[in-house]
């Protein structure tokens, strides 16, 4: 059984408080909106949690059957979608889907790829090149990336951002299909996005 | 969907990484426009400035890895700056194993070396009016510095990706780090070019291998923290 734990986290740049103790405990098959206003470090605990930033107070844990991971461990089990990241732009869907497959450590056939791209409303624009998508498209290709790996632990800021309606009803039904063995959290601010977690952690008061 | 078998090896990620470095260089030449187009403009003036000249071995040899190195400073940073400006670096670095991205980029960065060495051997060659009396040796002298060259210059990119001066950074950290493998490589080819054998060049030859191997050993310990901090 997968578990998350954070302890009294706490993130300050320069004099700024960005949060403060902030806890949180989810296993497999519980999911948490981080919910706040602009600028009240939603983004900011995301990266925390994923480990690429530090807290200046505190522990994220991930741990398996009480055996504590590592980064190079629960990374594998991990996914992220994010509107501050990108895919390869030079690469087709396709070829961007078979090459984060391959680092990741599976091998992916072509109708896993063609499955992955109808998941996300993208059936066949899986050979466009990616910067010849919109905004939207690019989004919804982020979702399929991040189900390459059929995620343990699923980390999405701003769920909806850049999707048309067609497209957030795509991401809900995608974070439910994770539900029920995964760890999801949610940042957002977007009232209707709070009903895909079950539990809430309220930032910037 | 059920989840894929996790079958691919070490060797075959490194390679994807380098596959798809390639793949996105071809369709648009970041670094191979920037490399040889600086090598061919340097070569260009050196064979216009020289004439007939026909300067000491040891000058060839300087001129040779001068043009090689600020060839190679212009392209190489890109490997990992393209992956932080484009915005792609956070989800590789969630994605595979950091030494996987070294290896994959270290590959990549000594493909364009060759693919330069390729191009620019010849032609100085034919332009400067010289020619190497022992090629077995120039080119282990080659090959060997092209190794520390993209061992270092990989680690450097990963460590400067994420300054704002990135351009000017890279080159100012690389020299001093990569002086001991120039003078090495500047004796070697110096020795080539006057037929001198493997034997003359025992000493640089040992120390290029050793700057090498501290050189990729030490990228492969810190590599992880640069890259993921």
């Amino acid at each position: 059984m997968l578990k998350l734990e954070a302890q009294n986290l706490a993130k300050h740049f320069g004099t700024r408080k960005v949060f403060d103790n902030i806890n949180i405990s989810l296993e497999a098959g519980q999911s948490l909106a981080v919910v706040g206003p602009n600028g009240s470090g939603k983004t900011t605990l995301l990266k925390v949690i994923i480990g690429l930033v530090y807290p200046s107070r505190g522990d994220v844990t991930f741990s398996k059957n009480g055996r504590k991971l590592e980064f190079e461990q629960y990374r594998k089990y991990l996914s992220l979608v994010a509107p501050y990241f990108s895919l390869y732009d030079s690469l087709t869907a396709g070829e961007n889907l078979r090459f984060f497959a391959k680092v990741s450590g599976h091998v992916i056939k072509r109708i896993e790829q063609h499955e992955l791209l109808q998941q996300v409303g993208l059936e066949g624009r899986g050979d466009d090149f990616v910067s010849s998508y919109s905004t939207g498209m690019k989004q919804r290709l982020k979702y399929a990336v991040a189900m390459l790996k059929r995620p343990k632990i699923l980390l999405v800021d701003e769920p909806g951002t850049n999707l048309d309606e067609s497209g957030k009803e795509m991401a809900a039904n995608l974070l439910n299909r994770l539900r029920d063995d995964s760890i999801i959290i949610i940042a957002t601010n977007d009232k209707k996005e709070y009903a895909l977690a079950g539990e809430f952690c309220q930032l910037g008061g | 969907m059920p989840l894929p078998a996790n079958s691919v090896n070490w060797a075959a990620k490194v390679l994807a990484v380098t596959g798809k470095d390639i793949i996105s260089e071809f369709r648009t030449r970041f670094a191979v426009n920037a490399i040889v187009m600086f090598a061919l403009v340097t070569l260009t003036v050196i064979s216009f400035a020289l004439g007939v000249l026909q300067p000491a071995a040891e000058i060839m040899a300087a001129m040779f890895w001068i043009i090689l190195f600020f060839a190679a400073m212009s392209g190489l940073a890109q490997a990992f700056i393209k992956e932080e400006e484009s915005g792609t670096a956070l989800i590789l670095k969630l994605s595979c194993d950091g030494i996987v991205i070294f290896f994959g980029k270290f590959l990549f960065n000594l493909l364009l070396l060759i693919v330069l060495a390729i191009l620019i051997v010849p032609l100085f060659i034919v332009l400067l009016n010289t020619t190497a009396e022992n090629w077995l040796l120039f080119i282990a002298g080659l090959v060997l510095g092209m190794i520390g060259l993209s061992g270092a210059t990989t680690i450097i990119a990963a460590i400067v990706s994420k300054a704002s001066i990135k351009g000017a950074l890279f080159t100012v950290l690389s020299f001093p780090i990569l002086m001991p493998l120039l003078a090495a490589v500047i004796e070697i080819t110096k020795i080539a070019f006057i037929d001198g054998r493997f034997s003359d060049a025992a000493a640089p030859i040992q120390m290029l291998i050793a700057f090498d191997v501290v050189m990729i050993t030490l990228s492969v310990m810190l590599f992880d923290f640069v890259w993921r901090h």
